[in-house]
């Protein structure tokens, strides 16, 4: 260390070290008292419901009368009953739908805007693109349940331009809900991604940007050359904030389908609320919401990790 | 030492003691459970969007001006998931609307109405009446001890649209199965919508309606409500409901239903019956005010006819189910307003005008008077017909608090969008049940 150098007296230097871990150690206590408030409601609203999810996913329980334990027996029905199963292979379909097409449209939306419109027009678009996020879920759910009706906006639209062939009651067709829930979260989640990638390119160096225009780079081959492996970090917190809305999914699908039809849109959000409140089998559902966590874990944690690697 | 004297005296005391003790108990027994005259506020959760509670509250009010109300509402499906909590909380609700009750009288959150039962001289009503609210210890409703009362009576059937049932040539009501088949037809041939009904999993599939209609049509009710009430072996997969199930499918392939019905809910179908939508719509008395407003003097009720021509017509019937939670504060005041809605003339007339059900109640009770030109009438009519054949059933959405959203709505819009047949529809929401019994 600096302060202990050979032609100082040592006894200061020591004292002063003192003082010194002293004031680091009143500074972590200090330090430790702005974050406790946060803390506690962390570790009574986060933690200790997760902990005790845990705990009732290894006992059958109707959430009032008497728990009995059953190991693991909870997690075999969840592996065992196909309809269970099949939720989460629902999941998986809307991962396509809520982080692939809002973090691939977000990018090129994001570079659109950087190269082509750095003023106001891009503050609009900007703008007109995050208000989704600004709108409550349920509301937009219930607006996005009359324009995909058979009566609805959407359909007419189509019967306008001759496509009357194609209409359908989106949110009620075995083939189409399942999108039609996906297209409701890219036009959730696509301001999202597109403001925060925007953001990140805004920090960029413009002399990476000149100099490969100076180079004579394509508007593609710029943004796959140098906006894209410059964006790593954004990418991959967008990849990781839709991932996980994809695979939690609950109020998007809730407010539009509830599910059908069939179990063609059930996620198992939706499942995990029946199983806890209607059938009032705690145990079960606590299994399923474990494997769900346990799952997203699987999914994000590789995502964090390669977005976190240097070149 | 003990003097004759004190020891008489002693006895004089305990005496009196003891006929003191006795006459009190004596006297509960004589009057009736009531509100009293001191200050009481009855703590109660009421369904939302159903205005007959709250009307009833009103009025019980004003009659009663010791009590206040508490009244908080929601939703039906959230009451489901709800009502739990609530019943087991430290503050339960004297009153309370009950989406089931088999699961809460098990577990000891219901209150035991017998008592009310006899003070009151409930169990002189007609048997169905309270039938349903029985629950047996071993979790069979229909029998056993009473644990809700209805505020009314349901019933359910196939309204029409006079106007358009007029277009296809209808000039009565169906007498079979067969002929009611004919104007589905007649209709689909005519460019209408035969029938106009909800079918989105966010309201419950409303083909639950016509295929339980069909069940008792090509069967008796006994058996539908054995697998209701949970009896021990009751199954919905019989031969019968197969036909049953099988003449749904064949309506579903011939166009019959709207093309969008996995996506409509429950109020969009009726708002759109109500523009002159559809010939028909299965659909319950409760939507009878609903109706008159849409479409004034222009809908018509009639039973679901039998598969043969002289056959009794069946329907689902059910009681407006409220309870008393077991550790509610006021009990007595809870039950004499329950008393009150079947007996009082002013409750029944407000609960004939706004609810459209029949009120029970006592047999020798006076029925209300209906505003002419009223659906009501005819709904009326049905139910003392139902009532006479004793054909009245409870709703196979009802059987357990999830066969409706596991079982019976996904399978049905399967069956809409082609991926299950009548054969699989049923055996699949028999396994289910089964699934959810073994719990």
């Amino acid at each position: 260390m600096m302060m202990t150098s050979d032609n100082r007296p040592a006894a200061p230097a020591v004292s002063r070290q003192i003082s010194l871990s002293k004031v680091i150690h009143r500074e972590t206590i200090i330090g430790w008292l702005f974050v406790l408030p946060a803390l506690v409601m962390y570790a009574v609203f986060v933690l200790l419901p997760l902990l005790m999810s845990i705990q009732y996913s290894f006992f059958r329980w109707d959430g009032i009368g008497s728990m009995t334990w059953v190991g693991f027996d909870n997690y075999a029905t969840v592996l065992e009953v196909p309809d269970l199963l099949g939720t989460i292979f629902n999941a998986f379909k809307l991962v396509v739908f809520f982080s692939f097409i809002p973090v691939t449209l977000g990018l090129v939306v994001a570079s659109i805007i950087h190269r082509v419109a750095p003023g106001r027009l891009g503050a609009v678009a900007r703008t007109v693109l995050f208000l989704p996020q600004v709108i409550p879920l349920v509301a937009a759910g219930i607006i996005w349940g009359w324009l995909l009706a058979l009566p609805g906006l959407i359909n007419q639209s189509l019967r306008a331009i001759g496509l009357s062939a194609v209409t359908r009651a989106w949110l009620g067709d075995f083939d189409w809900a399942l999108p039609a829930v996906g297209f409701i979260g890219v036009w959730v989640l696509l301001g999202f991604c597109t403001v925060l990638l925007w953001t990140g390119m805004t920090k960029l160096d413009p002399a990476l940007f000149e100099s490969a225009r100076i180079d004579g780079a394509s508007w593609f081959a710029e943004f796959r050359r140098v906006t894209v492996p410059l964006l790593r970090h954004e990418i991959g917190v967008c990849l990781t904030v839709t991932v996980i809305a994809a695979l939690a999914a609950f109020d998007i699908v809730y407010v539009s389908t509830a599910g059908g039809p069939g179990n063609s849109t059930a996620v198992p959000g939706i499942q995990i609320y029946i199983l806890a409140f209607t059938e009032q089998r705690i145990g079960l559902a606590s299994a399923l919401a474990v494997m769900l966590m346990a799952l997203v874990l699987v999914v994000v944690l590789p995502i964090q990790r390669l977005s976190r690697e240097t070149t | 030492m003990l003097s004759k004297r004190t020891v008489f005296s002693v006895i004089a005391v305990l005496a009196v003691l003891v006929t003191a003790t006795q006459m009190p108990s004596f006297a509960v027994a004589q009057t009736a459970p009531s509100c009293g005259t001191e200050p009481v506020t009855l703590k109660a959760t009421f369904e939302t969007g159903f205005d007959l509670p709250f009307r009833l509250s009103e009025e019980f009010a004003k009659q009663y001006p010791n009590v206040t109300w508490d009244i908080s509402q929601d939703q039906f499906a959230n009451l489901i998931n709800t009502t739990p909590r609530l019943l087991s909380g430290d503050n339960p609700p004297d009153l309370i609307r009950l989406p089931t009750m088999v699961s809460f009288a098990k577990q000891g959150l219901l209150m035991n109405l017998d008592d009310y039962a006899t003070a009151f001289g409930w169990d002189e009503w007609p048997v169905p009446q309270l039938n349903q609210n029985r629950v047996s210890p071993d979790g069979i409703r229909g029998s056993g001890s009473l644990y809700a009362m209805g505020l009314n009576y349901s019933l359910t059937g196939i309204f029409y649209n006079k106007e358009l049932a007029d277009q296809i040539g209808m000039t009565e009501p169906p007498k079979t199965v067969a002929e009611f088949e004919d104007l589905l037809a007649k209709a689909k041939e005519a460019g209408l919508l035969p029938i106009m009904q909800w079918g989105s999993a966010k309201s419950g599939m409303g083909l639950a309606f016509p295929l339980q209609n069909l069940m008792a049509a090509f069967g008796p009710v006994e058996p539908i409500n054995e697998w209701i009430f949970q009896k021990p072996g009751a199954t919905i997969d019989t031969p019968e409901n197969l036909v049953a199930a099988q003449h749904l499918e064949q309506w579903i392939q011939n166009g019959y239903f709207p093309p969008d019905i996995n996506a409509i809910e429950y109020t969009d179908a009726n708002a759109r019956f109500g523009q002159g939508e559809g010939v028909f719509i299965f659909n319950g008395d409760w939507q009878n005010a609903g109706y008159d407003t849409d479409m004034p003097g222009n809908v018509g009720f009639f039973l679901m006819p039998p598969a043969e021509e002289g056959g009794s017509p069946a329907a689902m019937s059910a009681p407006l189910t409220f309870g008393i939670a077991a550790n509610a504060k006021n009990a007595d005041c809870a039950a004499f307003f329950l008393n009150w809605v079947a007996s009082n003339d002013e409750a029944r007339q407000i609960n004939v005008t706004v609810g459209g059900s029949n009120p029970g109640g006592p047999a020798d009770a006076s029925m209300p008077s209906v505003t002419e030109g009223s659906v009501t009438n005819e709904t009326l009519a049905a139910g003392a017909v139902v009532g006479l054949a004793g054909t009245s059933m409870d709703f196979i959405a009802n059987a357990t608090s999830a066969i409706f959203a596991q079982g019976w709505t996904p399978e049905l819009q399967k069956v809409v969008g082609g991926r299950q047949d009548a054969a699989g529809l049923l055996t699949a929401v028999q396994a289910e049940y089964e699934r959810e019994l073994a719990e």
